[in-house]
């Protein structure tokens, strides 16, 4: 029976050969997805997560090729190691899908979202807002005596960060974009 | 040289260019251009079906038998949707068919227009891939690259939606060989290291099983060829699921049976002690795992599919191959014998000893009688009264599906075509006509049950029609057998809506349809019976009235493991969990 034993790790299919595939741990992936840009090809992704219970915690697409008609997907989702070799799978198999990335699992990436926050105020509420405005970075878009809008760019994190510092400063109002990815380096 | 012609002739030359012979079909007002064009045409047969359903059945019957993919044509709207069952079936199969719609006119779409429905989205979830085509420029192209797409990698359905005006406009025609074909090119070729590793599991494994399912039928007659060569020249015990009978011969040495959740206890019981198990072209069904944690427990898995997202779906395997199976098991069998053909003899031999150890348990013994006919008897007098002929079977779904597959033995492959993985009552009449539309000569027997026989019966008509003398072999309990079995096993033997009241007469129906009638409720008369159906040249619903409470066993009840079989109706022992091993 000796010979049955196959070295650890060098079975899966896929680029993780070093997780366990059999983890139950749920880990969070953002997937860059190619894809024709052709009707119904966004149905067509999100219908799979949604027909296979697979999660999406954000998503953008724009066409990122105007010759060659190619959208890009970006996805984060959730799930154990096997789920998101599944996903990434599934995704692979369609037939508009050119090539999946999974950015997470892939090595380094800059991850980055865009956040317009609306925050109104009077008085030294309006002056913390602002000057916390400054240290994350964030750039007034529009402003009246009572309100501001914000625009930031950053990691999901930073705009978790900057929205929760925002809340009792009088948060009205926060619109994201989702993440957009690339890998690092050449 | 490119040619002008309308969206509506595009099709038909479209499908004269992929080869296709015959299109199974329905008209109304969003297809008529193309029903024209089928009019003044006569390569391309139309056989007019009677339910949009039966078309699609037809076309999977059709492509299950010959390999070839099958085409279903079907107006906007109602005949869209009635489409959707088929759809499903032939995705969960595996299936290639290429099904063209009508849809109202490009101009209405999106106002609710009369038979306006939202064909690619409706079946986009349904369908290997969808297009709707909004310019005939476009037309042929698409519908060359709708058969590459079917064909190609994991087969299955695609569905062309074309609006009225683009079927009356003109364009230049795009043969097929101009076609893009896009980027779709599926892997097919194993990678040779891993197949390395599983040569080496094949040297060394004591009690190894090889597991064969509908990817061997699908991938040609080839792949039955070299897996026969492989499991005669290794020795080892092969198994097959439901999609993938006939690919090894049943009357082969080293058959143990079908396996699953009415397999046979000797090939269960194999898979679930095994050392080693080879899957080809199967997919870790939940009707042949049982219990996911107590799968095989002590087994190295090697999973050889064309479709990546099977590969670790719902089993965790050892040594996964992604490649046609044609293409995996010439280079397995090429790898093996370049290192010299090696097995582990002794474990081997212990293992098939044990394996007939196993197979001496007779599983599928059942209590005979003299005075009612058991659906296990008739299956197996229908089994010796055409063997040797070539016949093809197609079934329904219920208990018959399921004693069909025990005791009916197929020696080849694309003889057997059964709804495996939707399991849709009302397949196997109009797949049985599919069938028969590709093989007139052939000998095609749908081997059904009362009930679902009835979901699609209206079919008859067609066969009658186009002169395909199909045999209805019906399986008649007056019940929904499979539903009926479960109650009784499962819930108290409380009897909720499982019979079949108000059959009709199915003698006096098949006078109505102007085929031949037989009715049989004595055992004594059935081989007579058999063989009167069998001599009729034309179609033959019988109604073979069988024991009405027959329990179809052995039973791995849904999420029990594999050696938690029942060999019979102790419903005791079915509640204390009758562990048998
Ligand atoms: C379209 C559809 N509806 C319901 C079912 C659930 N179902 C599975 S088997 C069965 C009973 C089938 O009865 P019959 O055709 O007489 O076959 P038997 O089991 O009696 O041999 C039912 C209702 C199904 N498989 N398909
Ligand atoms: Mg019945």
């Amino acid at each position: 029976m000796s010979a049955l034993n196959i070295k650890k790790g060098s079975t899966s299919h896929s680029a993780y050969d070093l997780r366990s595939a059999l983890s139950e741990v749920e880990e969070s992936h953002t997937l860059a997805v190619i894809v024709e840009n052709e009707p119904g090809v966004l149905a067509r992704v999100i219908g799979l997560f949604s027909g296979r219970g697979y999660n999406i915690d954000s998503l953008t697409v724009a066409e990122v090729d105007h010759t060659g008609h190619r959208s890009r997907i970006t996805i984060v989702t959730r799930g154990t190691p096997a789920v998101i070799d599944q996903i990434e799978a599934q995704l692979s198999r369609m037939v508009p899908v050119h090539a999946v990335q999974d950015l997470t699992a892939e090595g380094p990436s800059v991850q980055r979202e865009l956040a317009l926050v609306k925050v109104a105020g009077r008085g030294d509420h309006r002056i913390e807002a602002l000057r916390l405005a400054e240290i994350f970075r964030a750039n007034v878009v529009d402003s009246t005596l009572e309100s501001f809008v914000f625009e930031m760019t950053g990691t999901p994190e930073k705009i978790d960060a900057f929205a929760e510092l925002m809340r009792p400063l009088g948060l009205v109002e926060i619109a994201r974009t989702g993440v957009a990815g690339l890998k690092r380096g050449a | 040289m490119t040619k002008q012609m309308t969206g509506a002739r595009m099709v038909i030359q479209a499908l004269k260019d992929q080869g296709v012979e015959v299109v199974f079909g329905y008209p109304g007002g969003a297809v008529l251009p193309i029903y024209d064009e089928i009019f003044q045409q006569n390569d391309i047969r139309h056989v007019l079906v009677r339910h949009e359903q039966g078309a699609v059945h037809m076309a999977e019957g059709y492509a299950r038998s010959t390999g070839k993919p099958g085409v279903a044509l079907v107006t906007s709207g109602p005949g869209a949707t009635n489409a959707v069952t088929g759809l499903t079936d032939a995705l969960m199969d595996s299936i290639p068919i290429v099904v063209l719609t009508g849809q109202v006119p490009t101009f209405m779409i999106g106002t609710d227009g009369f038979q306006e429905a939202d064909t690619v989205g409706i079946t986009r979830p349904c369908t290997k891939m969808n297009w709707l085509v909004k310019d005939t420029a476009k037309l042929a192209e698409t519908i060359h690259q709708a058969f590459h797409v079917a064909t190609h990698g994991r087969p299955g359905p695609v569905l062309v939606d074309i609006p009225k005006d683009v079927q009356f406009a003109t364009a230049d025609y795009v043969p097929a060989e101009k076609a893009r074909v896009t980027h779709y090119q599926p892997r097919t070729e194993g990678d040779p290291d891993r197949i390395a590793q599983l040569v080496e599991l094949m040297e060394h494994a004591e009690r190894p099983i090889f597991y064969t399912g509908g990817g061997v039928v699908n991938s040609g007659p080839r792949a039955s060829q070299l897996l026969r060569e492989l499991v005669a020249e290794t020795n080892f015990p092969i198994t097959s699921t439901l999609m993938g009978l006939g690919s090894y011969p049943a009357s082969g040495k080293n058959w143990v049976g079908m396996l699953g959740m009415h397999g046979l206890y000797e090939a269960n019981l194999a898979m679930h002690g095994c050392d080693l198990m080879i899957n080809i072209g199967a997919r870790f069904d939940d009707r042949i795992t049982g219990r996911v944690k107590d799968f095989s427990p002590k087994s190295k898995k090697a999973h050889v599919d064309i479709d990546p997202s099977s590969i670790n779906k719902v089993i965790h395997v050892d040594v996964p191959i992604v490649g046609d199976v044609t293409k995996v098991l010439e280079e397995v069998l090429r790898q093996w014998r370049a290192r010299g053909s090696k097995t582990d003899q002794r474990g081997l031999a212990s293992w098939w000893k044990q394996i007939d150890d196993w197979r001496a348990v007779k599983c599928l013994t059942y209590k005979p009688s003299t005075t009612t006919i058991k659906p296990q008897y008739a299956l197996e007098r229908l089994e010796a009264l055409t063997k040797g002929r070539d016949r093809y079977i197609t079934t329904e779904v219920g208990q018959h599906q399921m004693w069909a597959a025990q005791f009916l033995g197929f020696e080849d492959p694309n003889r057997w075509m059964t709804s495996g993985g939707l399991g849709t009552m009302g397949y196997g009449l109009p797949a049985s006509i599919g069938v028969q539309v590709a093989h007139p000569e052939a000998l095609v027997i749908n081997v059904a049950g009362e009930a679902s026989w009835l979901m699609n019966m209206q079919e008859m008509g067609t066969a009658m029609q186009f002169r395909a003398p199909v045999k209805q072999f019906i399986l008649n309990n007056e019940r929904l057998g499979m539903v009926r079995q479960w109650q009784e096993l499962l819930h108290g033997e409380r009897y909720s809506s499982s019979w079949s009241e108000s059959l009709p007469d199915f003698v006096k129906l098949a006078e109505a349809f102007g085929c031949k009638g037989i009715q049989c409720s004595d055992p004594k008369h059935l081989d007579d019976a058999i063989l009167e159906m069998l001599d009729y040249d034309g179609p033959v619903i019988f109604d073979c009235r069988v024991e009405k409470h027959e329990n179809c066993f052995p039973m791995i009840p849904s999420g029990k493991p594999h050696n938690e079989m029942l060999l019979s109706a102790d419903a005791e022992a079915f509640r204390s969990g009758a562990v048998l091993v």
